[in-house]
């Protein structure tokens, strides 16, 4: 039994190699490794969805996720996003509709909201609120950041071809 | 908050799997999704020398039909489930429980076959294939065999399946298109483990009635229409609610009368369900 294992994935589309204990989180690999810090942690036991990044396109707990189990995946976290239109979107509309204060959650609320506007773009705001379940926000009382994603969803909706 | 030290191996096959795991040699689980393995190993309630990853293995992550039934891999994740990527013999009983499951991100990793060989009583897969008839394939060194759901807990977290033994697949009948299906899981937020499960099915061409109730502190209750009074094709107008009531009590529910409670209302809403459907 080797202690450390050498894994090759791609990370915000750069292939990495490293050598990595078992034991090693995604989000710590990310964070502590690769510095990429906007990946945040809060509960480390896979309830709180701070840490909630991109696995292989479909959104995944980085803290209950082994990096060495993510040997040829594709990882995307926060920092990726910069010039994605979706994000672009949400991340206008988050400020426009308070629906951050400390920012602590909103890696992860972002991840989330983006899934939805993604593969759920008819959500009302039940159904926003039964999907935002596994993201949890101590500030805002959620209101600000449901209405940040019907506004996407409603522009979106106007407006089909996303140009 | 976080593991400890533990060595991780990815096996290429099944077989190599199942021979890694007869070797013994310290504590050694099974990586199938993580989604409970990995909070319990970050809160070191778990602490394996070894952990073998079957996540990936094509015997794992297919589907195959055969007579009656759809065998899904065991890795096969819930969120497959809910968007119907794999074949669904029931009519939308699978798609609908799996997406009560935990939370999107939690269903794109968690799989079948993990959460049933992890045997939380508070699981949905437990209880509901355990309703629906579903049955576990279970691969040794030398044979494999195939277990009821109903039959593999033991208890918390506890399953007939031996230390040398690997979940590959669950075998779920297709149901007639007559079978009446009611599903009521109560929880205090939308994500969270039930308090109570209640299942019910009610198939007038395979068999008369199945009624789980799960969540409990040990292996679900699974009620057959004989122990109810029920048989024939059509679902009585009055279930015993009282007999349901004394197999509580006999499952360990007669100090717990708010258990009992909440257990009793799941189990008559999913018969309503059932009845409504």
């Amino acid at each position: 039994m080797s202690d450390r294992s050498t894994i090759s994935l791609t990370v915000n589309g750069e292939p990495v190699t490293a050598e990595v204990e078992p034991r090693q989180h995604l989000a710590d690999f990310l964070r502590e490794k690769l510095l990429l810090t906007g990946t945040h942690l809060g509960c480390e036991h896979g309830v709180c969805g701070a840490c909630t990044l991109m696995i292989d396109g479909a959104p995944a707990r980085s803290c209950i996720t082994l990096a060495v189990a993510c040997d040829g995946a594709a990882v995307r976290t926060i920092e990726d996003f910069d010039d994605d239109p979706v994000m672009a979107e949400l991340r206008a509309a988050f400020s426009a509709e308070h629906a951050l204060q400390c920012g602590y959650c909103t890696p992860g609320m972002l991840m989330t909201a983006r899934d939805i506007v993604t593969r759920l773009p008819e959500a009302d705001a039940a159904r926003i609120r039964v999907e935002l379940s596994g993201n949890l926000c101590r500030c805002t009382g959620y209101v600000g950041i449901v209405n940040a994603i019907q506004r996407v969803l409603k522009a979106r909706a106007g407006n089909p071809s996303g140009a | 908050m976080k593991a400890a030290r533990f060595a991780y191996e990815r096996p290429k096959s099944l077989r190599q799997a199942v021979e890694r795991l007869g070797d013994g040699g310290g504590f050694v689980k099974l990586l199938a999704g993580g989604q409970t393995l990995g909070p319990m190993l970050n809160l070191r309630l778990v602490q394996p020398d070894l952990l073998i990853d079957v996540t990936k293995l094509s015997e794992t992550t297919g589907w195959s039909e055969e007579a009656g039934a759809i065998l899904i891999g065991a890795c096969v994740t819930h969120a497959m489930i809910e968007d119907g990527k794999v074949p669904d013999p029931t009519g939308g009983i699978l798609p609908r429980v799996a997406a009560g499951i935990a939370y999107r991100a939690v269903r794109n990793r968690g799989t079948i076959g993990g959460s049933l060989a992890h045997a939380d009583p508070a699981a949905d897969w437990l209880s509901a294939l355990a309703a629906l008839g579903a049955e576990v394939v279970l691969v040794g060194r030398s044979a494999e065999r195939r277990v009821p759901v109903a039959e593999l807990s033991t208890g918390v977290f506890s399953t007939v399946i031996a230390e040398d033994e690997v979940l590959r697949a669950v075998r779920i009948p297709r149901l007639s298109r007559h079978a009446r299906w009611g599903y009521y899981k109560f929880w205090r937020k939308t994500g969270d483990f039930a308090e109570a499960i209640g299942a019910a099915l009610h198939d007038p061409e395979r068999e008369a009635f199945r009624l789980v109730i799960g969540a409990t502190n040990g292996a679900p209750l699974v009620l057959d229409g004989a122990a109810l009074g029920v048989s024939g094709s059509a679902l009585p107008e009055r279930i015993d609610m009282a007999a349901i009531g004394r197999a509580l009590d006999a499952h360990g529910f007669a100090d717990d009368d708010y258990g009992k409670a909440v257990h009793l209302v799941a189990a008559r809403r999913a018969i309503e369900r059932a009845r409504r459907t």
